[in-house]
Parts: C-alpha cells; sequence; structure tokens
C-alpha cells in the first residue's frame, strides 16, 4: 500500500516540481536559522554560526537535489532533460534531421497503412455475435471444394448437432420494375434458408426476419432490404414496410430491413428472399446440384473438428446411396466463416505486410547507419561529456533520445501518411473483401506506438553502443589525428549496409516476381477479340418470358435490330464471355460409348450462343460448322464443344456427328449432336482450359433461365454503341434493366486488377528500399571519404593518380553492395518460394527478374558511389594534408 | 568526528519515525538534533539526508507534515507520526530486534557449540 501510494505521490511530483521546491527552499531556510540561533546561543560568532550549520547539513544544494530527486522520478526527468537536448541538437542539424524523419516516416507509414489493412480485413473479428463460431462448410469432390448441393443441407441440417444452427444461401439477382414507370433496375441479391440471419445472429433494424413459414415452395414471396436499398430507392421510409415491391415482374411483400452495418457476404447484395421461393423446385432435394453455400453456428463447447465429423458420417451415406446415380460430394470441407469471408486477399496481404517489415527494418538499418555516423563526428564531445563524469548509460541515454525523437517525430508524420495512404489503398484495391470496414482502431494505434518504439531502440542501441565502447582517452587521443578512423565502426555500418542491401534484394525480387507474373497474365490469350467488343448484360425473367417463342422473339429482334445498327460489325448472344469466370457446369455422357464405371462423372462447363455469337467474339471455328439460323426452340438438338473436350473424350476419333448426353429438359436427358469445335478460350484469366460446351441460345430455355451477354463488335470505338443499343433494349421491353455495359477490355482488366495492384504496391515498396539503400551507400561513402582525407591526401602526394583513387573508393563502397546482392539472392530464393501460390506461369527463380534486379541494384550502387569516389579523386593533396 | 559510526543503511527510517513516537510532532531539525541527542552523539548524521528521507516517509503515508511554529517562534515544518506509520513503527522494531538478536548470537562467545 505504502509503495503504491509514494508512486503515486512521485508521479504527481513530476508534474508540479515548482510548487514543492519553493517548499522545499522554506523548510530548508527554516532548519538552518533553527541550527543557526541555537549555535548562537552556545556562542559562536554569527560567521561561524552558519558556517558550521551548514557544513551539518551537507550543503543546501545537494538537500534540494536529493529532495528533489525524491519528490519526482529522477531516471524520467533526466529522460526529458535529454530529449530537451536532442531536440535542440537535431534542431542544429535540420538537414540530417529532416533525412531521418522522412525516412522513418515511410517505414512506419507503410507498415502502419499495411497493418491497417491487415488488422480490419484478417484479423478483425466479423460484426456477428460469437464469431469465431461461425462456420462455413463446404461439399467436397476429390480433393476440391464445391458448393453444396441443397438436398445435402437439409440432410445435415437435420443430423448434425454439433451446430446450433446452419443456413444455406446463394447469390441472385432480379430485375426491378417500378408501377410509377421509374427506370427498370437489375438488383444483385442473395437467397437464403429463413434461419440465415438467426445463424449470423442478426435481426433486422426494421420489421421481422423470415419464418420457416415464408421459406416455403407454395408460401407467399416475402423479401428482405439492406439498408442502403432502402435508402436508395425509398427514401429510408418505413412506411414500405408491408408493401409489395415488383421483382421479376413477381410481387414480394417488404417484411424488414437489415441493420445498416450488415453486408455479408457483400455490399452490393440489395435485398434477400426465401430459399425455397428463388431456388427452383427441381434443385431443393437433389444431392447433384453444388449450387450452395453453407454457413453454420458451432453449439458452444463443441469443436469445429467434432462437428465437421457428424457432417461428414451423413454426407457419407449420402455418397454410398446415391453416388452411382449422379456426380455427389464424398465429404464436407470446413472453415472459420472469416477466413471464407477474406478467400484470396489473404496470401497478397500477407506478403505487401511482410515487404513493408522489410522496408521498416530497411529504414531501421539507414537512420541506425546515420546515426552511426553522426556518433563518430561527435565523438570527442562524448570524450568531454565522459570526462565531466557522465557514464557510459548516460551516453547511451542520450543517443537513444535522439533516436526515438525522430522515430517519434517520424511516427508522427508516418501516421498522417498512413491514413491517406490506407484510404487510397481501400478505393484502389477493387476486390477488397470487408473494404467497408477497414479503419485504424485502438489496436492499429497500440501497433505504431510500439513500431515507433521498437525502432527507435533498435536503430539507436546500436550507433550507441558503438559509440560509447572506447575509453575516454583513446577517443580524445584518436581525435586529434584523424587519419586511422575508427575501423570497428567502419566495419559495423558496412555490415549494416550488407544487410539493407541483401533486404531491399529480397523486396526487388518479389516485387519483380509479382510484375512479370502480371505480366504474363495480362498478356495471356483469352481465345477471342478483345479489342473493339462490348458485351451488354441483361436477364430475360418473370410472366414476359415464361414461354421459350416468347424469350426467342426478344433475342430474335434485338439481334437483328443491333445488327442494323450503324458502325456494329457483327453481334452475337451468349450466356457468359470468355474472361468472366466457370459459371457452372453439367454432367454430361457420352452415348456412342459405354458408361463410366460408377461413381465416376465426366463434367463440361456449359455457355450458350446463337449462330452469329463465334464469329462475333472471335472465337475460331476448328472443325465442323456454327449453329444454323433455323437450330431453335425444339430444332436445338446441336452442341459446340472446344478443344479440351476433344482432348479429353475423343483424343483420337472425329467428333463430328458423335453425340453428348446432358440433362436438360427431362431428368433423363437428351442427346445433342456435336457439330462444330471451336478454339479454347480461358473462362477465367490465368486458369488452364476446361472442357466446355455451347448449347442453342435460341432454343429459349436457357435464353429465360441464364444471364444473357449481347456482344457487338465494331471496327473502332465500340463505346459509342453503348447508348445505342441500351436504347434499342429499352425501345423492345421498357421494363427490362441491362445489368451492366463492359467492353472485354475492361472485363479482362477486372480479372488481372488484384494481380496489377499488387505488384504495383510491392514495386512501390522495392522502389523506395532501393531509394533508401542508395541514401545508405551513399552516406556511408561521404563519410568514408572524410574520413580518410588526410590519407587520400598523403596517397596523391606519393604518386597515386586520380584514376587509382577513383578505383580505390568506388570498389570500397561496390564491396558490400556485391556482399548484400550475393546475400539478398541466397535469402530471396528462400522468401519468394512463398509467394509461388499468386505467382501466374513464373517461377520463383524467373533469370530475367534475377538479371533485372542484379542490374538494377548495381547501377544504383554504382551511382551511389560515385559522387563521394569523384569528389575523393579530385582532392587537392596539398589541401588534404592541411586540413590536419 | 572520525569516531563516529555512520547510520547504518536502513535504520533512519526506523530512528525518525521512533523519535517521532517519543517526541510527537517535530520539525526535521528538531529531529535531527533529538537523533544524536539519542546515540549519545555517536552517530554522524549529515542533516541533509533527512529531508529525502522525511519526504519518503511522508509520500508512503507514515507522517503526515503542516506548517507551524517552533519554540523559538520560527516557522517551521512539523512531521507527525500517522496511524499506519505507527504500525509500520511496531513492524519495523519487531524486525530490528530480531536481526540485532540473531547477529549478538553469532557474535556471543560459543558457549554451547
Amino acid at each position: 500500500m505504502g509503495q503504491l501510494r509514494a508512486l503515486w505521490a512521485r508521479l504527481r511530483g513530476l508534474f508540479g516540481p515548482a510548487r514543492a521546491s519553493t517548499e522545499i527552499d522554506a523548510e530548508l531556510e527554516s532548519h538552518l536559522q533553527m541550527h543557526i540561533d541555537d549555535n548562537l546561543r552556545a556562542g559562536m560568532s554569527p560567521q561561524e554560526a552558519r558556517r558550521r550549520a551548514l557544513i551539518q547539513l551537507g550543503g543546501i544544494e545537494q538537500t534540494r537535489q536529493a529532495v528533489r530527486d525524491r519528490s519526482g522520478f529522477p531516471s524520467l526527468g533526466k529522460l526529458s532533460r535529454e530529449l530537451r537536448y536532442a531536440l535542440r541538437v537535431l534542431w542544429r542539424s535540420p538537414g540530417f534531421a529532416g533525412i531521418a524523419i522522412l525516412v522513418m516516416a515511410l517505414g512506419i507509414g507503410a507498415s502502419a497503412s499495411l497493418f491497417t489493412m491487415v488488422r480490419s480485413v484478417l484479423l478483425r473479428p466479423l460484426p456477428f455475435p460469437d464469431p469465431d463460431r461461425l462456420v462455413a462448410l463446404y461439399g467436397r469432390d476429390g480433393k476440391n471444394g464445391n458448393g453444396v448441393a441443397s438436398g445435402d443441407f437439409y440432410d445435415w441440417q437435420q443430423a448434425a448437432h454439433g451446430f446450433e444452427q446452419m443456413a444455406i444461401w446463394r447469390w441472385t439477382g432480379f430485375n426491378m420494375s417500378g408501377d410509377a414507370g421509374e427506370l427498370p433496375e437489375f438488383l444483385n441479391a442473395g437467397t437464403g434458408s429463413w434461419n440465415l440471419f438467426s445463424t449470423l445472429g442478426v435481426s433486422p433494424a426494421l420489421g421481422r426476419s423470415f419464418t420457416p413459414a415464408d421459406d416455403n415452395v407454395s408460401a407467399a414471396r416475402t423479401v428482405l432490404l439492406s439498408w442502403s436499398f432502402f435508402e436508395r430507392r425509398f427514401n429510408g421510409d418505413p412506411s414500405i414496410l408491408g408493401k409489395t415491391i415488383r421483382l421479376n415482374t413477381l410481387p414480394y411483400t417488404v417484411i424488414g430491413v437489415l441493420p445498416v452495418w450488415f453486408r455479408f457476404p457483400d455490399p452490393k447484395v440489395q435485398l434477400w428472399v426465401p430459399w425455397q421461393i428463388d431456388v427452383p423446385a427441381r434443385q431443393l432435394q437433389t444431392h447433384y446440384e453444388h449450387i450452395g453455400n453453407v454457413v453454420a453456428r458451432l453449439r458452444p463447447g463443441v469443436s469445429a473438428a467434432v462437428a465437421l465429423q457428424q457432417v461428414n458420417a451423413i454426407q457419407h451415406q449420402i455418397f454410398v446411396r446415391f453416388n452411382g446415380a449422379g456426380p455427389v460430394a464424398d465429404a464436407a470441407i470446413s472453415r472459420p466463416l472469416l477466413e471464407d469471408v477474406v478467400g484470396d486477399v489473404k496470401t497478397p496481404l500477407y506478403v505487401l505486410m511482410a515487404a513493408v517489415a522489410c522496408l521498416l527494418l530497411i529504414a531501421c538499418l539507414n537512420l541506425s547507419n546515420l546515426l552511426v555516423a553522426r556518433a563518430a563526428a561527435r565523438r570527442r564531445e562524448a570524450a568531454i561529456r565522459s570526462a565531466l563524469g557522465s557514464s557510459r548509460a548516460d551516453l547511451i541515454r542520450q543517443q537513444l533520445a535522439e533516436s526515438l525523437l525522430l522515430c517519434g517525430f517520424g511516427g508522427l508524420l508516418g501516421v498522417i501518411l498512413a491514413s491517406a495512404a490506407t484510404r487510397w489503398l481501400t478505393a484502389r484495391w477493387t476486390n477488397m473483401p470487408r473494404a467497408e470496414s477497414v479503419h485504424p482502431d485502438g489496436f492499429v494505434l497500440a501497433f505504431v506506438v510500439g513500431v515507433t518504439l521498437l525502432a527507435g531502440v533498435l536503430s539507436g542501441l546500436l550507433p550507441a553502443f558503438s559509440a560509447t565502447r572506447t575509453g575516454i582517452l583513446a577517443a580524445l587521443q584518436e581525435g586529434s589525428r584523424g587519419t586511422s578512423g575508427s575501423t570497428s565502426r567502419t566495419t559495423l555500418r558496412r555490415s549494416l549496409l550488407i544487410i539493407e542491401v541483401a533486404l531491399t534484394v529480397v523486396l526487388l525480387m518479389t516485387a519483380g516476381l509479382l510484375f512479370r507474373s502480371f505480366l504474363r497474365l495480362r498478356s495471356q490469350d483469352l481465345g477471342c477479340a478483345t479489342k473493339n467488343v462490348l458485351t451488354v448484360n441483361y436477364y430475360l425473367r418473370g410472366d414476359k418470358y415464361s414461354q421459350p417463342d416468347q424469350a426467342v422473339a426478344f433475342d430474335s429482334q434485338l439481334l437483328d435490330k443491333v445488327r442494323h445498327l450503324p458502325g456494329v460489325q457483327a453481334a452475337g448472344l451468349t450466356n457468359v464471355v470468355p474472361g468472366e469466370g466457370y459459371y457452372g457446369d453439367k454432367e454430361v455422357s457420352i452415348p456412342e460409348r459405354p458408361p463410366l464405371p460408377p461413381g465416376e462423372h465426366r463434367f463440361a462447363a456449359y455457355r450458350t450462343a446463337d449462330p452469329g455469337y463465334f464469329q462475333a467474339i472471335g472465337i475460331q471455328l476448328m472443325r465442323g460448322r456454327f449453329f444454323h439460323e433455323n437450330e431453335r426452340l425444339n430444332r436445338d438438338k446441336v452442341v459446340i464443344v472446344n478443344q479440351e473436350l476433344i482432348r479429353q473424350d475423343f483424343p483420337n476419333e472425329d467428333p463430328i456427328g458423335k453425340h453428348l448426353r446432358v440433362e436438360w429438359r427431362t431428368p433423363q436427358g437428351e442427346n445433342y449432336e456435336i457439330v462444330g469445335v471451336v478454339r479454347d478460350t480461358a473462362y477465367e484469366i490465368g486458369r488452364p482450359p476446361r472442357p466446355m460446351m455451347w448449347l442453342p441460345v435460341l432454343s429459349g430455355i436457357l435464353s429465360a433461365r441464364e444471364a444473357n451477354t449481347l456482344v457487338v463488335r465494331s471496327a473502332a470505338n465500340v463505346e459509342a454503341l453503348a447508348l445505342p443499343v441500351q436504347k434499342i433494349i429499352a425501345g423492345l421491353d421498357p421494363d427490362l434493366p441491362v445489368k451492366q455495359v463492359l467492353t472485354m477490355e475492361q472485363i479482362v482488366g477486372g480479372s488481372t486488377a488484384d494481380s496489377s495492384f499488387s505488384a504495383a504496391l510491392a514495386l512501390a515498396f522495392a522502389g523506395m528500399a532501393l531509394l533508401l539503400a542508395a541514401v545508405g551507400l551513399y552516406g556511408v561513402l561521404a563519410y568514408l571519404v572524410t574520413q580518410r582525407t588526410a590519407e587520400i591526401g598523403v596517397r596523391m602526394a606519393l604518386g597515386a593518380e586520380r584514376e587509382r583513387v577513383l578505383g580505390m573508393i568506388l570498389l570500397d563502397g561496390l564491396r558490400p553492395a556485391l556482399l548484400g546482392l550475393a546475400l539478398g539472392i541466397a535469402a530471396s530464393a528462400a522468401a519468394t518460394r512463398l509467394i509461388a501460390s499468386i505467382l501466374y506461369n513464373t517461377s520463383p527463380l524467373d533469370g530475367t527478374v534475377l538479371a533485372s534486379v542484379t542490374g538494377i541494384l548495381l547501377l544504383t550502387a554504382g551511382i551511389a558511389c560515385f559522387y563521394p569516389a569523384w569528389r575523393a579523386s579530385r582532392l587537392d593533396p596539398m589541401q588534404a594534408l592541411r586540413l590536419e | 568526528m572520525n569516531d563516529k559510526t555512520d547510520v547504518w543503511q536502513g535504520t533512519l527510517a526506523l530512528m525518525v519515525l521512533k523519535t517521532l513516537e517519543t517526541m510527537g510532532p517535530q520539525h526535521g531539525y528538531g529531529i535531527a538534533r533529538r537523533i544524536e541527542q539519542t546515540s549519545g552523539n555517536q552517530l554522524a548524521l549529515n542533516y541533509g539526508t533527512l529531508y529525502p528521507m522525511l519526504l519518503k516517509l511522508e509520500q508512503e503515508g507514515a507522517i503526515a507534515s503542516e506548517w507551524g511554529v517552533s519554540d523559538n517562534n520560527r516557522k517551521a515544518k512539523f512531521y507527525r507520526l500517522t496511524r499506519a506509520g505507527r504500525k509500520q513503527l511496531d513492524r519495523a522494531m519487531q524486525d530490528w530486534r530480531q536481526a540485532t538478536a540473531i547477529v549478538a548470537r553469532f557474535l556471543s562467545p560459543a558457549e554451547e557449540a
């Protein structure tokens, strides 16, 4: 207790030293007076009385100091004094201080910014109650994760007791047309089982959530709105509750509005409808169509592994029962929901985080280096201070105060940089999940403070120890003749430099690999035309298109009108264009062959096409023919396939005239005759081709069930056609919204945006590191030259040529650069293996990258070293010697 | 002065507390004189060392201070023992007696052995 009280009293004493000190003075004054009084009474002369009293007290000033030390914290007081001193010292060399602060601001700012993102996206728990009990479940076939079949889900839900609740959802979309003639609009939406929101632990901000009665094939249609949609389309007017809105021309009753912060799985979702209302009845109970994402909440105290075992047991029974009849998942996969939401962004974020950590380390090394140089220049000051009684600890503390101060200012500036950088990054990083939740919090603040202190201590400690190692006498003597220089300190600086260069090489290698991988990705051949191709997306849904001939009529009219637009070279229709993703596949069989052994399945991604599609988008015909104009409606039993399907299923025979059996119109499936083979296209940039088939879009069935993408090609300036095409669509059906209008180049750019972004960022970091390393090299060499001025003078006086001197100094500077390069290449061989997973077609030991990194580094090092070396070679020997 | 003993480490607090207990409220100078007298002028007490100790004891709550007027009509800061200080003194005396007894046993001629 007493200890604590004393501590508190002393802490208070820290802040009110002035008041305390007058009180001490008064007390000591009264003490002296009383003592003098006594002495006078004992018969001493006034002088003698005062002298004796003072002697016995042991000096007023000493006593005062002793009391003052006790009233606060002497070491803290010293620290603040040292900080003030350091501030004055730095103020006197603003150039050095400015560079050092900038260097640290760069390092700390970059790491703070990246850490804000890592913290917000990867580490901060999801905004749901008990988020660590939430998991995402997937089906597994062989090794790959897959969606969950609705039938599997209902079985799991019933029997897996390790979960409190389990819900299924998937993306969907609606055309919304206003009753009052508002513009039609396409809405991204979600459909989920009624308990999705209670599983996540979310209740609507307004109204009610779904109930089991809503989630039923025959139930009245209901919808939950997202807050942003509610605000945007209905002006945030709660009277919308209970009213109906038209989605795909059908009436849905608004029963509630979700909270403003609810953005699962993505802020794009505008509204939610019940699962059994949206998913076609034939998909609800099947075990073969893996369409859903499952979210589940673990029962308290049940581990994810145990709960997964229960699901696996159930799935195994399903597998045994149904596998002969169709594709069934053989087991389930579970992972934390947070990981599921974060997904692909994890590796790039951690790679970038590692890169900025490297950058920070380089900045620290640089500061350390600068400080060593300064300490060397100020060793006589240090010697004098220690001669006057400063202990080694005092000197070290003084150094630390300086580096802490520099890092403190750097940190402050860095935080400002970081907040700007973070905002910029989140705005540019298009596919970043949870981007809306990126903001600094206490955690980030603590990180920045910690990093700043650590950087200060790290970069200050080394110079502090090295500067105070030599004795006073040695320092004073050495100072008088500066020729020999401090070899140990030079070695220290060289080792620091080597590490710095090595780290820079690692960064350069990483950035170079990411960039090269991006270039390869960007230049990958999609297998179709990308220049001057426009895509226009729409969905035919609702009453108007419930019959195949209605959809076909719309599609044919649209194609006809668009083809007659001036400037249009070709137009075609499909569901998904190359580069837009895998989309979905169907099980196919070949009637001309014996069936596959039970349990084995053959899949092909499915696409739709009209007769003109392939020419419009420039996919090359390899064999056979395209569809004919009369192959429409019921005369649709033809299919076009890609080369990969031929490679896998018809390696040594002519596929034309053979058939694929696909279950499309009837549960038994129908035979489709292969009429053409087209060149492989990439369904997604950077992925190898997979078997693919195109069915006639003009059958009318697929058109009203799938997406429709109109492809328009022109000779030039295809964007100018966007408006006329949209006008044609609005002319055909004023209630039909266009979902999106993109050029093929935009689609390709979108799918490589992330990799371009992380490559650009890594390049920027590597550039900064290179700059820092160059500054470090330059600083060390310039300092060495100054140190060796006299020696160089002697050499030149003895006849050394200027070129020799130039070469000698250059070599001196390049040696650590070369050593660092070698070390860095060795280190990056290990480090780049970690990023192999995000590299496309690029080996971690790519020769070109290695060569260019080596070249760039040597060039930079050469430039950084040349100026000091040149200056040394220009020395006037007489003056150099006279400097002594 | 050379034959005087320095104040042993850690005993000054005890002396101050004990003095305040015996004499009641007292100023720093008075405490110093009293300690000197009690030791029969055997202790070399640097009066200055007393003040940090008084501050420490006050911070710990063992004593409290207050400005007052001395016998000779001088303004002086008077210290008095608090209840916590009294407890601390009892404990310290106990410890000290025990310690001296142990040391005494070591120093006394080996009777039993």
